[in-house]
């Protein structure tokens, strides 16, 4: 057991993945020499060779295509989005074509791929490196969607990810890479996808939340318990499929909901939680579904009070805490 | 360099001297073996079931039988010359959806592509899931794949599937089919230029039918040839006569021996001629100059092979009449078993969306 960020768990997987299996070599944008410009694949060139860490030209619809067709000609690749801003001219191959390949070939063909994607913001990135783009990704059928927020599950969940035979698409939270740090299991461990974990246990209100902001709404958590009220944190961890038993089975239990994340609320996944809760468990409810979300701006903007205007924060929480808790 | 192309607009049979390789002079050292007569006649043959199929599966169209056609008429003497420079068996196809002649070609029977046209129970490719000729086959060591109809998406895939078998140093050749609209696509740059700076076994062979639906090749490039842009990326651009079988024939052979030794990626355009509209959905007089059209059909690479076959001693009235008939019965055959046949039942609606038994599948 040793503490690690979650940077280094990322690394860890993948470098433990990489001596595991053959197959798996990874591709992406500065991520040889330079080691990624988070560090996440740092020394891993120099124990696998460039043939394993490819370097490519900055050409995302490549990264994608290129990872897509190793994938269905038996290789397991683990393809670098270097931020999740620049995204999009993949996504042709992975919406549009990776999640597909199995349903349209009929299982003749499959894409045993991941797309590893910093996101998120609070990190002084602005208009162009800070976007939530998940549920872009999450609102696919035939995709997997990841988004762990402690290097224990990031270690696991990217092992999973990269075993997975389906196409994954992992989301890491740009502001935990060095900010958030854990234990972690020497060897290997994996956690399965398409399970929630409770991060905390109370009986008064369910939060449920991803990435950076599940750290926030701990924190908040913590706050509310000195004031004598007791919150249960679910961390959904994976984005698609949703765990929504465990979502359900919490909310039963303590009659109020709330969903909590960067992402715009608008679309966002909370919506979709909140209809599950609204289907499956309306008469358990005490009181409205209640959503802390980023506001209904384009992109976070760069300036720290901009920024901080956007990011949900313990505080914001807290207060969104107390007003269901007082419902 | 590549040589003035004159008879790229027209193109017509015999001319195998346009061929030529930019930036690789020894283009006829790296070639193929020399076809024979028979080689000829068999890719004859494969034409004019080809062609019998189309008129067959444009007709049912026109009868409300078949929901949408992507005629191959006029691609037919480039595919079937592709097809053969390569191995069935051992390489890789990655084609378009005006790939009928390649299909058949590969072996793929007339029934098996009347499935697909008629999206009935028993389709190999997608189990009609998908619109005819997508999806991905893989009996008979066969790799042939079609994912999308979205254009150019199939390029920077096939340069993975090669790279993957690099990696493994299989001397695997993936051929990457696309038209000239494809070749106004970002992927397509991006999947030639990383293909070439890791010198992958990948060749892209564009048939330039000079029309992206509706829009000409004049508004589609200020280039006379999309072939000249292979030696920006550094590697061999060759442009021929798609009209021609044997010179296309000459052309894949020449970059899949490149490919295969491991000198990388060529990019071979087969200039050819649509003869009918875009798709069964299309109608090309809202935009096709008849002058177009004028003198195209006189130039049909199936009657000029014929011509030749003849001349050569290889073909006479009775074996030509045999070839004709035999398409006409194998087509007429599978019409009647493609139509006896059902619908697939929506029972494997759910199934493969994902693998079996993991997260998220619902079957």
């Amino acid at each position: 057991m040793a503490e690690m960020t979650v940077i280094e768990a990322v690394r860890e997987a993948l470098r433990e993945e990489m001596e595991r299996d053959s197959t798996v070599f990874m591709l992406g944008e500065d991520i040889g020499a330079r080691g990624g410009v988070f560090l996440a694949t740092e020394g891993l060139l120099e124990q696998f060779g460039p043939e394993r860490v490819i370097d490519t030209p900055l050409a995302e619809a490549a990264i994608g295509g290129i990872a897509l067709g190793a994938a269905v000609n038996g290789m397991r690749p683990v393809a670098e989005i270097e931020f999740g801003d620049f995204v999009w001219p993949a996504v042709n191959q992975i919406i549009g074509e990776a999640a597909r390949v199995r349903y349209g070939t009929q299982g003749r063909r499959t894409a045993p791929l991941v797309l590893r994607v910093p996101y998120g913001g609070g990190v002084r990135g602005g208009l162009y490196h800070s976007q939530s783009i998940e549920v872009a990704f999450s609102h696919q059928p035939g995709l997997k969607v990841v988004a762990p927020a402690t290097p224990y599950d990031a270690k696991g969940l990217l092992k999973s990810a990269i075993r997975d035979d389906d196409p994954v698409i992992f989301f890491e939270h740009k502001r935990t890479y060095r900010l958030v740090k854990g234990d972690v299991p020497d060897g290997d461990y994996t956690i399965p996808i398409g399970k929630a974990d409770v991060k905390r246990t109370g009986s008064d209100m369910t939060v449920v939340s991803y990435g950076l902001v599940l750290h926030y709404c701990l924190e908040a958590a913590a706050t509310l318990a000195e004031e004598g009220i007791d919150v249960e944190v679910i961390d959904l961890r994976t984005l698609r499929p949703l765990d929504t038993d465990t979502v359900l089975e919490s909310v039963r239990k303590t009659s109020k909901a709330m969903v909590v994340h960067e992402d715009t609320k608008a679309g966002g996944i909370g919506g979709e939680i909140s209809a599950v809760i609204a289907e499956e468990a309306f008469e358990d409810l005490d009181a409205p579904v209640k959503r802390v979300a980023g506001p209904e701006v384009p992109a976070m903007p760069f300036s720290p009070l901009l920024e901080a205007e956007f990011m949900p924060s313990a505080e914001k929480i807290a207060v969104a805490m107390r007003e269901l808790a007082a419902y | 360099m590549l040589s003035e192309q004159s008879s790229s607009t027209k193109p017509g049979l015999p001319d195998n001297d346009e061929t030529q390789v930019a930036g690789s002079p020894d283009h006829n050292g790296v070639g193929p073996p020399p076809l024979t007569d028979a080689d000829l006649l068999e890719m004859y043959r494969t034409m004019v079931l080809s062609r019998t199929l189309d008129q067959r599966i444009w007709q049912m169209n026109r009868q409300g039988r078949a929901a949408i056609v992507a005629s191959a008429q006029g691609h037919e003497a480039a595919q079937v010359g592709a097809v053969r420079a390569l191995d069935p068996e051992r390489d890789r196809f990655y084609i378009y959806y005006r790939e009928l002649t390649t299909m058949l070609a590969l072996g793929i029977t007339p029934l098996e592509l009347l499935l697909g046209f008629l999206a009935k129970e028993g389709e190999p490719l997608s189990g009609a899931r998908q619109f005819p000729l997508h999806g991905a086959i893989d009996r008979d060591r066969r790799d042939i794949v079609s994912f999308s109809n979205v254009v150019a998406t199939q390029l920077p895939q096939a340069v993975g599937v090669a790279l993957a078998d690099k990696m493994r140093g299989e001397k695997r050749v993936t051929i990457a089919y696309f038209g000239d609209g494809a070749a106004s696509m970002g992927e397509t740059h991006e999947a030639m230029n990383f293909a070439s700076i890791h010198r992958l076994p990948v060749i892209f062979f564009c048939e330039n039918n000079k029309y992206a639906i509706s829009v000409p090749i004049s508004k589609q490039m200020n280039i006379e040839s999309v072939a000249t842009r292979a030696s920006a990326y550094g590697m061999p651009g060759i442009e021929v006569n798609g009209f021609d079988p044997v010179a296309v024939y000459e052309a894949v052979g020449a970059a899949a021996n490149l490919a295969r030794s491991g000198q990388g990626p060529t990019l071979v355009e087969a200039v050819v001629e649509r003869f009918l509209p875009h798709t069964s959905d299309d109608d090309d007089t809202r935009y096709r100059p008849p002058e177009d059209l004028e003198g195209i059909r006189d130039l049909d690479p199936i009657p000029a092979t014929e011509k030749i076959l003849r001349e050569n001693g290889a073909l006479d009235d009775a074996l030509d009449e045999e070839i004709k008939s035999s398409a006409q019965k194998i087509v007429n055959q599978a019409t009647e078993d493609a139509e006896n046949a059902p619908f697939p039942e929506p029972h494997d609606f759910y199934e493969q969306v994902y693998a079996p038994g993991s997260p998220g599948d619902q079957s």
